[in-house]
């Protein structure tokens, strides 16, 4: 059956026609949907793990037992799942595991644009990169079929471009695999030195294996059209290529990006009188060509930094550009905001009034750094704000320690800020730390987590009590406030951060865009009362603007959260 | 030939049913279809683009400057933004509603409110008042279908092959207000 899908729920397709029965995932954009869509098959058993390292260890027991797996995560997660990667690649598997990493090249939705390559040829792991949606299921098939084969897990390498785009695939039914029972094989599963010893050479000779699978597999593929230049490629960057050249270039496209084959290469370069190398962010296929001895030009004319596009490689070609209008008006520009009625608004409000330097973290909070609010300091990765607030009051004293809390949500807290609070509790900063639990996970789409008392399948399920969690590891004085309440939230900072002690602040409302919240009638400004003092302007909520030199409150975004009513000394708001 | 067509608007506004009618709609048509659009929560309220192409055969899932055929936008400031994707002989056509961004909201630039008439000496701009239409047949929440019949004026795709897609893709008891939407935009000035 044809059916245009995007690239993540294709490999979810994938995932289902090739039996795959265990999905372990942390939710980042751009591979969140991969798990959301494999949920919706019965046949495959889905989690949210608390993290990647969580998911990718979950998928390591799974194929243990003998069941094909898959755990999926954005570039940055693979970060945090690096630890049982590297010795995953030396312990191989039972059943097949696939590991799906997505990438964000211009960083649409993430903190830097790492290029996960690096990891496939660092771990010793293959990978596969799918170019569009019907490669994406085509190629997650495969990547069982290699991991089972070689013994090893497999990367599928998904890009934005890849994993949103929707283009038409061609499905089929689902095949299970063999049952394969667990044998107890203590030198292939536990990696102690004298057993990783044994399987190192092991992954070497797997790579060269899998160097030879790369000569011939059907998966590279080159199109010969001239000698007149030749461009390797891979990915979304392969549909550019094809976009600006059609069929009229001789292009050889990689399908697997490690190990890349060797033969295959040099016998296309000998085809062609010049070799390009079109790759986006950093020159891996590049410094593989180079060091076959080829001479190519690759980086010398495609940026490391950002996404490519058929402009990029027009561009790069020097062909011609398609003329276009552009209007001389300034355009404002629109960046995203927190939504009307967000509980974080509150919370950072009272933060940016009392001047308190604030180390972010990363979800939908992290928009608390943009104008007006101004409230965040800091954001570097998942948990590094507690962790960091530690570092900073060690490095600051007392003098920092009565002035800086740090921001973290409840999805972002569990998968790795109760580390950096045991360590605030053990270590002994007097460190404030404010946990934005908004009870889902935001930024991503409204995934459940731990805290949230409910599954990926939204069935009821145990629910992490955050101030028993935070009471546990030695943090004495737990407060709770509610966000909407401009006055709690600034006597309970101050007092908190005046203690001589560590403290939590869980400041506590569910996300406005919970289909569980109901909205309250939306509020008006009595024009009579306004007097035009911009106090409410302060909130940056995108429903209130001003008009006339009065405050305005548009109702079809207003949810009547009341924030801003607090804010009023005229009583104008009602 | 590829034909390529933006949908752009404001984070929340709901392009993602218009980009579904539309991929649907090609596809039963028998192209290759590419529909790319932004995921998830992260660009709520902010300028959002969707790019969908169609024809024998589609390579690049994205638009690049001077490429599209036509332009959709749920919002008149978004149209002047996106306005250098569009083709030199393409069409915009624009809901008049105004959206005032960030920027704009806290009183640190203004509104160009004189940005269409501005548009219009540049580009084919087709402007109309979706909003309005959308709550004449029913629904505010209506408006991406009026653009949508706004955008069967320029593809060669019969009416009634739109209405089965929208019936494809809208819950029963929302079809007429959305067929009532459809019409109104596509019938829009006659």
């Amino acid at each position: 059956m044809k059916e245009l899908l995007i690239g993540n729920a294709a490999v979810a397709r994938g995932l289902y026609e090739a039996g795959c029965s265990i999905v372990s995932s942390y939710p980042g954009t751009p591979s969140t949907e991969i798990t959301e869509f494999a949920a919706k098959y019965d046949e495959i058993y889905c989690e949210w793990a608390p993290n990647e390292k969580v998911a990718m260890e979950v998928a390591f027991g799974a194929s243990v037992r003998g069941k094909r797996t898959c755990c999926c995560m954005k570039h940055v997660g693979l970060n945090v799942a690096a630890d049982p990667l590297f010795t995953l690649s030396y312990t191989g598997v039972n059943g097949g595991l696939v590991i799906c990493v997505a990438d964000d090249p211009g960083m649409h939705s993430s903190q830097n644009e790492q290029d996960s390559r690096h990891y496939a040829k660092a771990s010793k792991v293959p990978m596969l990169e799918p170019s569009d949606s019907k490669e994406a299921l085509e190629f997650t098939k495969l990547a069982f079929e290699l991991s089972e084969e070689f013994d090893t897990p497999v990367f599928i390498k998904m890009c934005t471009r890849v994993a949103h785009s929707q283009s038409i695939v061609e499905t089929s039914e689902r095949v299970l695999p063999e049952d394969k029972p667990y044998e107890k094989n203590p030198q292939k599963y536990i990696m102690v030195p004298a057993n990783a010893k044994l399987r190192h050479p092991i992954v070497e000779e797997r790579t060269r294996k899998l160097t030879s699978y790369a000569e011939t597999a059907d998966i590279n593929r080159e199109e010969y059209a001239d000698s007149e230049f030749g461009i390797i490629t891979t990915g979304t960057c392969y549909q550019y290529v094809k976009e600006v050249f059609a069929d009229s270039v001789s292009v050889l496209k990689l399908g697997m990006i490690n190990p890349m084959p060797v033969e295959r290469i040099k016998s296309f370069a000998q085809k062609v009188q010049k070799v390009y190398i079109v790759e986006e962010l950093d020159g891996i296929i590049e410094t593989h060509v180079k060091s076959l001895g080829i001479d190519c030009v690759g980086k010398e004319l495609f940026s490391e930094i950002g996404e490519l596009s058929q402009l990029a490689v027009a561009t790069a070609f020097g062909l011609d550009m398609p003329r276009f209008a552009s209007v001389d008006t300034n355009v404002p520009a629109r960046p995203p905001v927190m939504c009307a009625g967000c509980p974080h608004r509150g919370m950072y409000y009272t933060l940016a009034k009392n001047k308190i330097t604030v180390l972010g973290d990363i979800g939908c909070y992290t928009l608390g750094a943009m104008p007006p609010l101004n409230a965040l300091d800091t954001t570097l990765c998942m948990g590094a704000s507690v962790s960091g607030l530690h570092g900073y009051n060690k490095a600051g004293g007392k003098e920092t320690e009565g002035k800086t809390v740090c921001v973290i949500g409840d999805s972002t807290f569990m998968h790795s800020g109760i580390t950096g609070l045991v360590n605030i509790a053990y270590n002994a900063t007097n460190s404030t730390v404010i946990i934005l639990d908004n009870s889902i996970t935001g930024m991503t789409g409204h995934q459940q987590n731990p805290t949230t008392g409910y599954n990926i399948k939204g069935d009821p399920a145990a629910k992490v009590d955050l101030e028993t969690l935070c009471r546990a590891v030695g943090i004495q004085s737990v407060r709770v406030v509610d966000p909407y309440n401009l006055s709690e939230c600034d006597t309970v900072l101050k007092e908190e951060l005046a203690k001589e002690e560590p403290s939590v602040i869980i400041s506590r409302r569910p996300c406005v865009l919970l289909k569980s919240v109901k909205a309250k009638p939306a509020l008006v400004v009595s024009k009579d009362d306004c007097k035009s003092c911009k106090m409410c302007m302060k909130l940056g909520c995108p429903a209130i603007s001003m008009h006339n030199s009065k405050a305005d409150i548009d109702a079809t975004l207003c949810v009547g959260c009341a924030v801003c009513t607090q804010m009023c000394k005229f009583d104008a708001i009602k | 030939m590829t034909k390529s067509i933006m949908i752009v608007g404001v984070g929340g506004q709901g392009s993602l049913l218009a980009s579904t009618l539309l991929g649907k709609l090609l596809v039963t048509e028998g192209y290759d279809v590419k529909v790319s659009e932004v995921h998830g929560m992260s660009q709520r309220g902010g300028s959002v683009v969707t790019y969908v192409k169609y024809g024998e055969k589609v390579y690049s899932p994205i638009i690049e400057k001077g490429e599209a055929d036509c332009i959709i936008s749920f919002e008149k400031l978004e149209a002047a933004r996106w306005v250098q994707y569009l083709k030199k002989d393409g069409v915009i056509i624009t809901n008049t509603q105004q959206i005032d961004p960030m920027p704009v909201v806290i009183g640190a630039l203004e509104y160009p409110t004189e940005i269409l008439t501005e548009l219009s000496e540049k580009v084919k701009v087709d402007a109309l008042d979706a909003l309005s239409l959308a709550e004449e047949a029913g629904s505010s929440r209506a408006v991406n279908i009026v653009l949508m019949g706004r955008l069967a004026r320029q593809l060669d795709i019969p009416t009634d092959k739109w209405e089965d897609a929208l019936r494809n893709v809208v819950k029963p008891q929302f079809i007429d207000i959305n067929l009532k939407a459809f019409s109104l935009g596509y019938n829009y000035g006659e």
